[in-house]
C-alpha cells in the first residue's frame, strides 16, 4: 500500500469515528494495533470536541503519557489564541522542559485554576481525586486497555461520554493479590476499564484503526496475524520505504554479524544460542543481546524511511526481556561495553514506546517450564512490535519444543471471556516465523 | 520465590532440615486459639464427615456425621459446631462493650491445618450463613450465624490479618524446606522437615510421613484407602442398623465409626498444637500488634453489624464493594512487605538483593550542615555511606531506614569506592528536633551500620469510591439494594432444585462467582 493510500485509510477510519461519536449514547471504543496513530486520533478528536464547543477531560495512564498529549494537544490548539490546555498534576509535578515552550499550556494542582481550559489532561489516578457537580460533556480515555477497572469506577462519575483508546494486543492490567473472587463479575475489578465498560455497554461501538504506521511491511502482517487474528490491520509502508543499512562491512563472519545482517535484510532475526536451562539472568544471552546493541551502534547502522535518512543512535535501539532482575542485568553489561544510552527495559515499561531496532531476550528463553506469565500474548506482542525496521530476538533454542510440551492448562471459568489470542498460540505463531530468519551462534 | 529463599531451600534439601528464613515472627499466635480440623466426604462439595474443635489442646470435640449424604444431619453437625465455635467467639465479647469505634480487648483466632481448612470453612459458611431459622427449611438458629462467622473469618484468610491461620502457611512463611511449596502443604511433612523426630534428618522424616497410613491426611480429604478399606464399612454398618431399626447395632457402629475417625483426626490435632509451639517459640516481630489491632477492629465492627441484625454476606460483590475491597488488599499486602522488611534484616536482605535497599557503613557525617538556600536557615545534615550493596536509587530518590522510619533521606549522589563498593551521600531532612542542632541519636554516627530502603511505612489513606447508589454507568450503574433471598441459598449443585435453564444460569452465575 502507498503511503497516500495509507493515510486516506486512516483519515477514513477517523471520520467514521468521529461520525460514531454524534450519535452514541454512551461513547465509542477505538482498537488500536501498535502504532497507528492513537495520539494523533486523540488529538484530532479533541479538535474536533472543542469546535463543537464541549470541554474535553483527557485521561492516559502514567505522566510521561499526560506529558505527551498535553503537548500534542497544545500544538494542535495553537492556531486559536483563545484555546487552552491544562494539565492537572500532583503538587510535586515539575513541568518538564519540552512542554515548557507552549504558551497555552497551564499546569495546575486543581481543576478550579483550569477553568479557562477546554481541554484538561491528567492522569487516571489524578482524576480519581477531582470532584464536580456537573460531569463533563466528553473524556477521552487513552491506553483504556492497560487501565484496571476499579480506576474506572472511580473516574467514570466525572464524565457523560467517553472516547475510549488503546492496543487490545498488550499487556492486561493485573493485581498483586489473589483475585480468583471476582472471577466471572462482568465488574471483575482486576479487568481492564474497556472490558468491563463493553460488558455493561453492548450498545458502545467498537471501531479500529486500520493501518500501523510504525510497523514496517515486514513485522505488520506477523504481529497481525500472531497477537490480533480477529481484527488484522496493514502496514502503512512498503518495503521499499524502510531499509536498514550499515555504514561498515562486517569484517570475517561472527554470529553476530549475521543476525545483524539478517535483521537488516529481512526486518527479523533469531539469534538462537545454544539449548539449555538457565537461570533468569542467562549470562551468556544477557551479553549477547548487549553485544548486538553494541555492534549495530558501532558498525553505523541508518535507517532509511518515509522520514528520510537517520543514524540508528543509541536511543533509537531498545532491548527488552520480561523480568526486572534481567534488565539490571542487561544494563550492567551495556554500561561495561560502553552502550549506557540503549534503552533496556521490560515489557511493561516499554509499551507505548517506538524504536528503530528492538533487540528481545525471549521471556521463554531457557526455561524449564512455560507459565502462564511466561506465555502471555500481551507481553510478547509488546516486545515484538515497538521496532519500525527490525527485531532481533536472542533466544536458547528448544522454545518450540517448551511451547509443546506446556500446552495452556489454565482453568476455564464460567462467565470470564476466553482471551484472544491464546499465549500459547501467539508464541507458536511468533516462533514459525522466526524458524524463517535463524541465525544459530555456538 | 526470592533468591534468599531459594538459597535456603537448597541448603535444607542438603542438610536435611528445614532453614528459618526469619528472625522474627510475623504473625501473631494468640494465646487461646481455636483449632479446627474439618474432615469432608470425598465427592461432594462441602458434606462434612467429622470434625475436632477445640481451644484445649487437652480436650478437642469431636463432632461426626453418621451419614454425610443426609442434609438434615449436616445441619445438626453445623449446629454442634456452631455451638463450639460461637461459644469460643462469644468468648471475646463477654467483656463489657468498649466505647463507639473501640475494638475489644482481644479477638479470636482460628487454626486450620491448611489451606484445604480455609476453603471448607468458605463452603460451610455460604451453605449455612442464608439458612432461615423459622419457616420452611428451618435450621437451628445458630446455623446461619454460623454461617456469617465462618465466611467473615475466611474471607480474612489474608497474611496480614491473623483472624484465621492455616498452620501450613504460617510455618512455611518463616522455614524454607527442601521439599516444593506443594508439598509443604502437607503438615505432616513440613513439620519432618522442620522438627524431625530424634535420630532421622528431615528429609527422611518427610517420606515416612508422606505414609498416609502413619500421618493420615489433615483434611478436609481424607485417604482414599481409608475411604475404601475403613469408612465405607462403617458407614454401612450405621445405614444397615437404621434401616432394621436396631438401636443397639446402631450405636455400636456409630462408636466404632467414631474412634475410627478420633484415630485418623487424633495425629493432626497433635501437629497443629506443635506448629503453633513452634511459632510461639519465634519472638514476635514488631509490627505484629499493629496488625492484630486492626483485627480486632474489623472483629469488633463485624460482631456489632452482626447484633444489629446484619444480613448474610452477599454471594457477590457489588461492583464498588468489589473495587474497595481489591484496593485495600493490595495496600494491606504492600503494608506487610514494607513491615516485614522493617522488622526483619532477613526479608530486608531480598530488598537488598533487589537493589531496593542497601546497608552499609557511616563513613563521615555532617551534623550541624545547613541549608542557606532559602530565607531561613535550615538543618539539613549529609551523611555518607558506604557498601557493598547494588545501588539503584538515583539523585532526588526519597529513602527510609528502618532504625528512624519517620526520618526522610534524601539520595544526593552515588558514585563508585574502591574494591567495588559505592559511596552514598544522603541528607537527613526531618526528625531531628526543632533547633538547628539535631536532637541526640537523631542523626546516625561515623561508623554506625544504617540500612536505607525505598520502602515506606507512611499511611496512605484509602482513594475515594463512589457509593454504590453512585454506581457509574460503565459498570452497570447503581445496584438494587441487597435483600437476601431464597435464590442465594440455592446451589447449581443440588440437583432437585434444578427448574428449566434460565434459573439454573441464574444460580451457576452466582455460585461460581463467590468460588
Amino acid at each position: 500500500m502507498s503511503i497516500q493510500e495509507a493515510a486516506r485509510r486512516a483519515q477514513q477510519a477517523t471520520q467514521e469515528i468521529i461520525t460514531a461519536m454524534a450519535t452514541a449514547p454512551r461513547g465509542v471504543v477505538v482498537d488500536s494495533p501498535p502504532g497507528a496513530g492513537k495520539s494523533t486520533l486523540v488529538v484530532r478528536v479533541a479538535g474536533e470536541l472543542v469546535g463543537q464547543g464541549h470541554r474535553v477531560m483527557v485521561i492516559a495512564q502514567t505522566n510521561e503519557q499526560v506529558d505527551d498529549l498535553a503537548g500534542a494537544l497544545a500544538r494542535s490548539l495553537a492556531h486559536d489564541s483563545e484555546l487552552r490546555v491544562g494539565r492537572l498534576a500532583a503538587g510535586t509535578y515539575a513541568t518538564p522542559q519540552r512542554l515548557a515552550v507552549h504558551a497555552n499550556l497551564i499546569a495546575a494542582k486543581t481543576t478550579g485554576e483550569l477553568d479557562g481550559c477546554q481541554v484538561v489532561a491528567s492522569t487516571a489516578a489524578k482524576w480519581a481525586t477531582v470532584k464536580t457537580d456537573a460531569p463533563w460533556p466528553w473524556a477521552i480515555v487513552d491506553e483504556a486497555y492497560q487501565m484496571r477497572s476499579d480506576l474506572l469506577l472511580r473516574v467514570a462519575g466525572l464524565f457523560e461520554k467517553a472516547l475510549f483508546v488503546g492496543d487490545p494486543g498488550q499487556l492486561d492490567p493485573f493485581s498483586t493479590v489473589e483475585s480468583d473472587r471476582w472471577l466471572g463479575l462482568s465488574w471483575d475489578p482486576t479487568r481492564s476499564a474497556i472490558a468491563v465498560m463493553l460488558a455493561h455497554n453492548n450498545d458502545v461501538p467498537v471501531r479500529q484503526l486500520p493501518v500501523s504506521w510504525r510497523l514496517p511491511a515486514s513485522a505488520a502482517p506477523v504481529v497481525s496475524a500472531a497477537f490480533y487474528p480477529f481484527s488484522p490491520f496493514d502496514a502503512a509502508t512498503t518495503d521499499a520505504d524502510r531499509q536498514l543499512g550499515f555504514q561498515t562491512a562486517a569484517f570475517g563472519k561472527t554470529a553476530i554479524d549475521e543476525t545483524l545482517d539478517m535483521a537488516a535484510s529481512s526486518g527479523w532475526a533469531l539469534h538462537e544460542l545454544p539449548a539449555g536451562h538457565k537461570p533468569r539472568t542467562d549470562r551468556e544471552a544477557v551479553a549477547a543481546c548487549a553485544a548486538l546493541a553494541a555492534r549495530l551502534l558501532r558498525r553505523g547502522a541508518v535507517a532509511t524511511s518515509e522520514r528520510g535518512d537517520a543514524p540508528v543512535t543509541a536511543d533509537r535501539i531498545a532491548i527488552g526481556s520480561a523480568h526486572r532482575d534481567q534488565v539490571a542485568a542487561i544494563r550492567a553489561e551495556l554500561a561495561r561495553l560502553g552502550c549506557d544510552d540503549v534503552i533496556a527495559d521490560t515489557s511493561n515499561r516499554l509499551q507505548g514506546r517506538e524504536f528503530d531496532v528492538t533487540i528481545v531476550l525471549h521471556p521463554l528463553s531457557g526455561r524449564r517450564d512455560a507459565t502462564a506469565f511466561h506465555l502471555e500474548a500481551g507481553r510478547l506482542c509488546v516486545l515484538a512490535s515497538r521496532h519500525r525496521h527490525a527485531c532481533i530476538v536472542v533466544a536458547r533454542r528448544g522454545i518450540p519444543e517448551l511451547l509443546d510440551a506446556h500446552p495452556s492448562a489454565e482453568p476455564m471459568h464460567l462467565n470470564v471471556p476466553v482471551k484472544f489470542p491464546d499465549g500459547w498460540e501467539a508464541h507458536q505463531s511468533l516462533m514459525s516465523h522466526l524458524a524463517r530468519h535463524r541465525i544459530q551462534a555456538s | 520465590m526470592t533468591a534468599l529463599t531459594s538459597l535456603a531451600r537448597i541448603e535444607a534439601a542438603s542438610l536435611g532440615r528445614a532453614q528459618l528464613i526469619r528472625t522474627v515472627r510475623h504473625v501473631h499466635v494468640s494465646d487461646r486459639p481455636l483449632v479446627f480440623i474439618p474432615l469432608g466426604l470425598a465427592g461432594e462439595p462441602c458434606a462434612p464427615l467429622a470434625a475436632l474443635v477445640g481451644d484445649d489442646r487437652s480436650a478437642p470435640r469431636l463432632l461426626v456425621v453418621t451419614s454425610p449424604l443426609n442434609r438434615d444431619e449436616r445441619f445438626a453437625f453445623a449446629a454442634s459446631l456452631a455451638d463450639v465455635v460461637l461459644g469460643y467467639i462469644g468468648s471475646y465479647l463477654a467483656g463489657p462493650e468498649p466505647a463507639d469505634n473501640e475494638p475489644y480487648p482481644d479477638a479470636p483466632q482460628v487454626i486450620v491445618p491448611n489451606a484445604g481448612g480455609v476453603a471448607f470453612a468458605r463452603l460451610l459458611g455460604r451453605s449455612t450463613r442464608f439458612r432461615p431459622a423459622v419457616g420452611e427449611g428451618a435450621v437451628p438458629a445458630a446455623v446461619p450465624v454460623l454461617g456469617r462467622w465462618l465466611t467473615y473469618l475466611a474471607e480474612r484468610s489474608h497474611p496480614s490479618a491473623s483472624l484465621i491461620l492455616t498452620a501450613t502457611g504460617a510455618l512455611a512463611a518463616h522455614w524454607a524446606t527442601g521439599q516444593s511449596a506443594v508439598e509443604d502443604e502437607n503438615l505432616a511433612t513440613l513439620l519432618a522437615w522442620i522438627a524431625p523426630p530424634p535420630g532421622l534428618n528431615g528429609a527422611d522424616a518427610a517420606l515416612i510421613a508422606e505414609d498416609p497410613a502413619r500421618c493420615p491426611p489433615a483434611g478436609p480429604a481424607t485417604d482414599p484407602g481409608f475411604d475404601r478399606d475403613v469408612l465405607s464399612g462403617r458407614l454401612t454398618a450405621i445405614r444397615d442398623a437404621r434401616l432394621i431399626a436396631d438401636p443397639a447395632a446402631e450405636r455400636r457402629a456409630v462408636t466404632a465409626l467414631e474412634r475410627e475417625l478420633r484415630e485418623v483426626l487424633a495425629p493432626t490435632w497433635r501437629l497443629v498444637w506443635q506448629a503453633i509451639d513452634l511459632l510461639r517459640a519465634l519472638p514476635e516481630a514488631g509490627h505484629v500488634a499493629g496488625r492484630r489491632k486492626g483485627d480486632r477492629l474489623s472483629f469488633s465492627g463485624y460482631a456489632r453489624y452482626l447484633a444489629e441484625g446484619g444480613f448474610p454476606q452477599p454471594r457477590k460483590d457489588a461492583a464498588v464493594d468489589a473495587a474497595r475491597r481489591l484496593v485495600r488488599l493490595e495496600s494491606d499486602q504492600q503494608r506487610l512487605e514494607a513491615q516485614m522488611a522493617y522488622d526483619d534484616p532477613l526479608v530486608m536482605a531480598e530488598y537488598r538483593m533487589t537493589g531496593e535497599a542497601f546497608e552499609g557503613v557511616v563513613t563521615r557525617v555532617e551534623p550541624t550542615r545547613l541549608d542557606e538556600s532559602g530565607k531561613k536557615a535550615k538543618l539539613r545534615p549529609w551523611i555518607w555511606v558506604e557498601t557493598a550493596d547494588e545501588v539503584t536509587a538515583g539523585p532526588g530518590t526519597e529513602l527510609r531506614s528502618p532504625a528512624r522510619p519517620g526520618q526522610k533521606a534524601v539520595v544526593i549522589d552515588v558514585e563508585p569506592a574502591p574494591e567495588g563498593s559505592t559511596l552514598v551521600t544522603l541528607e537527613l531532612q526531618n526528625g531531628m528536633g526543632r533547633g538547628l542542632v539535631p536532637a541526640a541519636g537523631s542523626v546516625p554516627g561515623a561508623d554506625d551500620v544504617v540500612c536505607y530502603t525505598t520502602l515506606t511505612l507512611d499511611f496512605q489513606a484509602p482513594p475515594a469510591f463512589p457509593s454504590r447508589e453512585d454506581t457509574p454507568w460503565t459498570h452497570g450503574g447503581p445496584p438494587p439494594e441487597y435483600v437476601p433471598t431464597e435464590l442465594d441459598r440455592t446451589e447449581a449443585w443440588d440437583g432437585a432444585d434444578w427448574a428449566g435453564d434460565a434459573y439454573a444460569a441464574e444460580v451457576l452465575d452466582g455460585g461460581l462467582a463467590d468460588q
